[in-house]
């Protein structure tokens, strides 16, 4: 079960908001880079989440570069998982590849930080604060068994190549 | 079922019949990363121990989002990555060779492969009917080792286009048209395939604009088909043998049809923070622009640097507005400088950029202040994209930006009809080359006549018959201007012709007076005839060469598809 506050963010949240392209030189330095994670959509999320919390977003959540730091770095701060309406295609990919879970559901019924917790096995999001409960959009099960592997290269690692029944 | 584009490449590279919505595992024939994604890439690699990559002459690693390197950490990036792919013997592009998306498609990719790149505009490669798509560091990495990667085989939206291009509006207009109709993830998970009428008169610049900016619409790859435009291209780019038509079935099932008639476009303007709040340029018209851009992936090719040239020659850049010009290639920066674009956007007051992404990802180049406002023909225009979040980024065509970068705000390029009227129509050639040959043949034939005989007359005669022939076969192949050229070749060619001959009467006339020796005579005609044929060949073979630049010149300027 995963528990912690809702940060909400807009729709078309992209790839430049979560790591912008003027930190382009730490991508080799990750833990550095992560200290700026999300800074172009809210200065103060870095600085202020604690490990464990969600990021909360609106439509086609990741847009733009393929740049895997972006997931990575959600990953990194301690972002237990990504909630939004929709979740644009390679974002979506790279955050199962790192092992970062993105939930599908409608987000609209969360409030800025609200409680939320999230059971991955059933797909029920629940809002403590204002006693709503979602259900997610189950992943598919190609990307339920890299996910439980605990991303693509545990899943390499494990099997030796890809194993996706 | 008919297959589209999309499942006929993936099944025949995971070896089965596969359809939208099935799981396939695939052979990749090309995998690509640039220097902000190999790095990762190549440390997943070293995490896994893999020590050997399938196919690593079709690995390709470019050094262009940050080229030259702005900061010592990109630098030592580069490093790091000009080691990895010497051990593994994998492609580097090097620092300013140019933007991977424009040199893959120029020297590597081909209709039917897979290609898969760590750098979402991979799918520019679509336009040359490859599955060419992007995805991130590990997948790709993984890719580069084992050769394969899975994909859940995409539904595709057709987007069917008729109607011809009014003046002034360019493929750029659509696809933001596109973009804003169906919405930024209107094609999320998609194949996007482009056909009818227009795309099959459309060039390859203008389909690689088009397959560009797929991943806007949140597509996976937009393709389309190979046809004779995609062999001619292929020709020009030295690799005509690896051409095969491929289309989709015409019984192919779509998911959904669009279809737009170009000739109702009109030019059209992303506005900020995202590529589908797109308006049209009568909206737009008057905003204060302080920086206009002219390149990236999506507008950087000669063909772009074309339609900017032409608009802006003999004007100068608008005083309070900054331009910058970043060519895709190396290849495009040479042949924009011996097309004259390279210097006409000097004298107009560009700033220029070594090859490369070049402002776009916002490391360098260009980065703008707080507040100010950007007009480029990139494909992004989400907030901080250069670098700056408290800066705005429009989106247009090459020829929006031109227009834009005369008069320093935004400007509707159709007020520019001469200049645009003059688009598409060069036909390119090298009349330098074609003086300096008949130059040549002049000096030969007044050397040879300073000593001719009379049998010099038949050698002279049948050299310039040669190069008559030569340029009329130019003429008749390549265009109204190469007949000019031709044209006036000819007469001087004749001239000479005439001049030759009347030096060879005078000189039978001065040497029929008996003061010369028999012997004399013999040895001059004999050294006269040996220089004349000797000549006479060298001028053929120049003549030769000067068509054949001819007919490069002019084969890759074939008047456009745009009317």
């Amino acid at each position: 079960m995963l528990k912690g506050k809702a940060w909400k963010f807009g729709d078309d949240i992209s790839t430049d908001h979560i790591a912008p392209g003027r930190y382009f030189h730490l991508r080799s330095n990750l833990p550095e880079l992560a200290k700026h994670v999300l800074e172009d959509a809210d200065t103060e999320f870095a600085s202020n989440m604690s490990p464990g919390d969600f990021v909360v977003g609106g439509r086609n959540f990741g847009l733009g570069s393929s740049r895997e730091h972006a997931p990575t770095i959600i990953e990194l701060a301690g972002v237990s998982a990504v909630l939004a309406k929709s979740f644009a295609r390679i974002f979506f990919r790279n955050s199962i590849n790192v092992g970062l879970p993105v939930l599908i559901c409608d987000t609209d019924k969360i409030g800025a930080g609200d409680e939320l917790e999230v059971d991955l096995e059933a797909g029920i999001i629940k809002d403590i604060t204002n006693g709503v409960e979602l259900e997610f959009t189950p992943l598919p099960p190609t990307m339920i068994t890299i996910l439980n592997d605990g991303g693509l290269l545990s899943h390499i690692q494990k099997h030796g190549d890809f194993n996706l029944g | 079922m008919g297959k589209t584009l999309a499942e006929k490449i993936l099944g025949a590279h995971a070896g089965n019949d596969v359809s939208a919505g099935e799981i396939a595992i695939a052979s990749v024939d090309i995998c690509i990363a640039q220097d902000g994604t190999g790095p990762l890439a190549i440390r997943q690699l070293e995490k896994l121990g893999i020590e050997k990559l399938a196919n690593p002459d079709r690995v390709v690693f470019f050094l262009d989002h940050s080229a030259p390197s702005s900061r010592k950490e990109l630098s030592n990036d580069h490093m790091f990555i000009r080691q990895f792919a010497k051990k593994m013997g994998a492609r580097v592009s090097e620092v300013g060779k140019g933007i991977c998306h424009v040199v893959i498609n120029e020297k590597y990719v081909n209709p039917g492969e897979v290609m898969i790149g760590a750098d979402s505009h991979t799918c520019t490669g679509g336009a040359l009917a490859s599955f060419a798509t992007g995805m991130g560091s590990t997948d790709v990495g993984i890719g580069m080792a084992f050769g394969k990667t899975w994909f859940r085989v995409p539904e595709t939206f057709k987007i069917y286009v008729t109607g011809e291009f009014k003046t002034g509006v360019f493929p750029k207009d659509l696809i933001l048209h596109l973009i804003g109709l169906i919405g930024a993830d209107g094609a999320t998970y998609k194949a996007l395939e482009f056909c009818g009428p227009t795309i099959e008169a459309m060039d390859m610049s203008g389909r690689f604009t088009l397959s560009n900016m797929a991943v806007e619409a949140g597509a996976k790859v937009g393709l389309i088909a190979s046809d004779e435009t995609t062999h001619q291209f292929l020709d020009d780019m030295g690799r005509g043998d690896k051409w095969k038509p491929l289309e989709a079935d015409s019984d192919a099932s779509y998911e959904r049809v669009i279809e737009i008639d170009v000739s109702t476009l009109v030019p059209t303007v992303s506005y900020p923070h995202t590529v589908d709040n797109t308006h049209s340029i009568d909206e737009a018209v008057g905003i204060n622009i302080d920086q206009v851009f002219l390149g990236t992936c999506t507008n950087s090719r000669i063909e772009d640097w074309e339609i900017f040239a032409k608009m802006v020659k003999g004007k100068k850049l608008a005083p309070d507005t900054r331009f910058v010009a970043v060519p895709g290639s190396e290849d495009v920066l040479k042949e924009a400088m011996v097309r004259g674009y390279y210097q006409t956007l000097v004298e107009f007051g560009a700033v220029m950029v070594a090859p490369g992404c070049g402002p776009c990802v916002g490391i360098h180049a260009g980065v703008p202040g707080d507040g100010e406002v950007c007009l480029t023909t990139q494909n992004r225009n989400f907030q901080g994209r250069m670098g700056n979040p408290n800066a705005s980024i429009y989106l247009a065509s090459p020829a929006t930006a031109a227009a834009t970068a005369i008069e320093g705000a935004i400007t509707d390029p159709r007020k520019y009809v001469k200049e645009l009227k003059s688009i598409g129509k060069d036909q390119v050639i090298d009349t330098e080359a074609l003086k300096a040959v008949a130059h040549s043949a002049q000096k030969t034939v007044e050397r040879v006549t300073a000593d001719t005989v009379a049998k010099v007359t038949p050698k002279a005669k049948e050299a310039s018959e040669k190069i008559e022939k030569l340029a009329k076969k130019a003429a008749a192949e390549y265009g109204p201007k190469a007949f000019k050229a031709a044209k006036e070749f000819e007469k001087t060619i004749s001239k000479l012709a005439s001049d030759a001959s009347k030096a060879i009467k005078e000189a039978i006339r001065s040497r029929s007076k008996p003061k010369a020796a028999p012997s004399t005579k013999k040895s001059a005609s004999k050294t006269a005839k040996k220089t004349v044929k000797k000549a006479a060949k060298k001028t053929v073979k120049k003549a030769g060469k000067a068509v054949k630049t001819v007919k490069k010149k002019t084969a890759k300027t074939k008047p456009s598809s745009r009317k």
